[in-house]
């Protein structure tokens, strides 16, 4: 190489960068920050900023006016009374099922289809099913009945158990298919090698698949959580949108487009934001004391 | 553990959707006794280890230890350790807590267990790494976890499926000396599965050549050397030249074979009459150049390509009349160089060619027959 010549500090320069990763393939990220920045940082900002100017009173008075009110401050409590449970409960009846799943099997794609079919449902088509399904003249009920289990309906719609079961029906094919990915991300070798040194098949999942899982059901767990806190349909239309399934989302709604006070509907979205972080925060906190590296497997 | 003075496998089959990976092994291992798998990839010895493990189930027969039958066991109720190909290291769990495993896993007092973990430890020299996890240690020393892992238990029997495998050259030496000590200073019993014909020999007391699902000579590391069963085996033991001929002339074990042009005359292997087709088998260190004296079984031939290895080079040569030969020699020779060749008869091994002989697989020669 010539090392005089105006080009050498130029090139010098590129191969710096490129080091870095940093050349012209980066010109291929441009739609993706354009789509970011227009449609998620910029409206967050203006929410934020929004939600620091009420109608009357100071920056944080809308914030002051949702505390101070039991009524609105209950929707936290509300949905996250929804939230956790069903998350969990998708989590937990996630893992037997992916863990039975997890090898080779004859009808395999069969059963992931069909475990995987309310995802494309959507929240509507769900809640008309529950609704002729669990409601008060429902088959549900009219088999309890006829079979003289019970003497009136049992309700679990309009309620509750309707939000509930929506929930859990809309999240689990999400968390089955995260967990699913996650199982077959561990190697199978690690059981085998386990149950030559005398592990039972218990021991095998408490001792071994579990703990190298365990990041993977945190991350799990958060994601199906944020699908549902953020619940809104069925909290409409088969909870009692009233009460007890007013959820946070509802009061958002409420503020912003029954009675037109954005600034206030803006500072619930930020208020409920932030409790989803705040929980997000905790699981990703108790995930850090898992073992996080290699598994080993082809995931 | 139930310790056994012999372990039996009889007729243990192995099909997978009809498929045949494993035929009919029979095989009896003596306590104390390192056996060898060796086999090229895909001839079953795997599946044969992983049938014994208990990790697969046999399609047909048993296997027996002392007069228990123990086929139908699941893994973890025979006692074997086992050190996996890619030593299947817990991630999560430290040195120690990987070695002290199987000790955990059969309840152990926490003093016992705690003792034999560091006697483990210090066998296999990791006494600095005791707390760190398999991703920080390199390969030699995930290796020595993995077989201190299998042997802390005191198993039975040791299954090692390719071990050495995934270390480079010079560390796959050392540790073949390691096992090869520990099997000795702990008394083991040991069945090690090889693809590498001079990991096997210098290894086990007996090795068990398969080929395509099917035993194909259980022997000594010396008969195996000296006098593979037939010539597939031959072709795996390092007897580079293979030659297809035709036997003119045959008396008790001598037999004289025609092969492109050159009359050999070798050691029969099996039976072969005068005008059955065969296959030559010869070391390529059997080749002798310019060797004074002898003058059986000479051929001249011209040099085409040398490899430097070391001490000896290896090459490759041709015949007049067109016959490939691979040969080591410490002499200096250089392509292009017409040499002497020439090979004792003891040393050039007569087999019967089968219905498998694969043309691509044998020399070349121009006039071979078939």
């Amino acid at each position: 190489m010539s090392g005089a010549g105006p080009g050498r500090p130029l090139a010098h320069w590129q191969h710096r960068l490129a080091e870095r990763g940093v050349d012209r393939q980066l010109w291929l990220l441009v739609p993706a920050l354009v789509f970011v920045i227009a449609l998620f940082l910029y409206p967050f900002f203006y929410g934020l900023t929004l939600s620091f100017q009420p109608t009357t009173g100071g920056p944080f008075s809308d914030y002051a006016r949702f505390f101070s009110d039991s009524y609105e401050r209950g929707t936290i409590w509300i949905t996250l009374r929804i939230a956790l449970p069903a998350a969990l409960l998708n989590v937990l009846a996630a893992v037997p099922i992916a863990y039975r799943m997890r090898g080779r099997f004859r009808g395999k794609r069969l059963v992931t289809t069909l475990l995987v079919v309310p995802i494309t449902l959507g929240t509507v088509l769900t809640a008309q099913g529950l609704l002729n399904f669990l409601g008060p003249t429902g088959w549900f009920n009219r088999i309890l009945l006829a079979s003289n289990l019970v003497d009136e309906p049992v309700r679990l719609t309009h309620n509750y158990w309707g939000v509930f079961f929506s929930l859990v029906i809309t999240g689990f094919p999400f968390a089955f298919l995260l967990v699913l990915s996650y199982l077959s991300g561990i190697d199978p070798t690690l059981e085998r090698a386990a149950a030559t040194l005398g592990a039972d098949w218990r021991r095998r999942f408490t001792r071994i698949t579990l703990p190298l899982l365990m990041p993977g059901l945190a991350t799990t767990f958060c994601l199906t959580f944020v699908l549902a806190f953020s619940v809104f349909p069925s909290a409409v239309l088969v909870g009692n949108p009233a009460g007890e399934t007013r959820v946070i989302s509802l009061a958002a709604y409420q503020a912003a487009y029954e009675q037109y006070d954005y600034p206030y509907a803006s500072a619930i979205a930020m208020i409920m934001g932030f409790v989803e972080l705040v929980v997000i925060a905790v699981v990703l906190a108790a995930r850090s004391r898992f073992y996080t590296g290699s598994t080993g497997g082809k995931g | 553990m139930s310790a056994f003075t012999q372990l039996r496998l009889d007729g243990v089959s192995r099909r997978f959707g009809g498929q045949a990976a494993l035929t009919e092994l029979d095989l009896t291992i003596e306590a104390g006794e390192f056996i060898a798998l060796l086999g090229p990839s895909g001839c079953g010895k795997s599946t044969a280890l992983n049938c014994l493990a208990g990790l697969l189930p046999l399609t047909e027969g048993s296997i027996w230890q002392d007069e228990r039958r123990i086929d139908t066991l699941p893994p973890e109720r025979r006692g074997f350790g086992m050190v996996f190909q890619s030593y299947a290291l817990f991630p999560h769990l430290t040195v120690r807590a990987n070695i002290a495993f199987g000790l955990r896993m059969r309840r152990l007092p926490k003093e016992e267990t705690r003792r034999r973990t560091e006697e483990a430890v210090r066998l296999v020299r990791l006494e600095d790494h005791v707390d760190k996890l398999p991703g920080q240690l390199s390969g030699g020393q995930q290796q020595r976890v993995a077989i201190a892992r299998a042997v802390v238990f005191e198993p039975s029997l040791v299954l090692m499926d390719e071990p050495l495998s995934n270390l480079d050259a010079k560390l796959r030496l050392e540790m073949r000396t390691e096992i090869r000590r520990l099997h000795q200073s702990l008394g083991l019993t040991t069945v090690y599965v090889t693809h590498d014909q001079e990991e096997a020999l210098s290894l086990a007391d007996r090795l068990v050549v398969l080929r395509e699902g099917r035993v194909q000579q259980i022997g000594s590391p010396r008969e195996l050397h000296t006098r593979p069963a037939n010539w597939h085996v031959a072709d795996f033991m390092g007897y580079r030249n293979l030659w297809r001929g035709r036997v003119e002339q045959s008396e008790g074990a001598r037999a004289t074979v025609e092969s492109s042009g050159h009359r050999l005359l070798g050691e029969v292997v099996g039976g072969l009459q005068p005008g059955a087709d065969a296959v030559v088998a010869v070391r390529p260190e059997d080749i002798r150049v310019d060797g004074p004296g002898e003058t059986r079984n000479a051929m001249s031939a011209t040099v085409e390509v040398v490899e430097y290895q070391g001490r000896e080079l290896a090459a490759e040569a041709r015949t007049d009349s067109g016959l490939l030969l691979h040969l080591r020699t410490e002499q200096r020779i250089a392509p292009g160089d017409q040499v002497k060749l020439a090979v004792d008869p003891q040393r050039l091994l007569v087999y019967p060619a089968d219905a498998s002989t694969q043309p691509d697989r044998l020399a070349d020669a121009p006039g071979a027959t078939r």
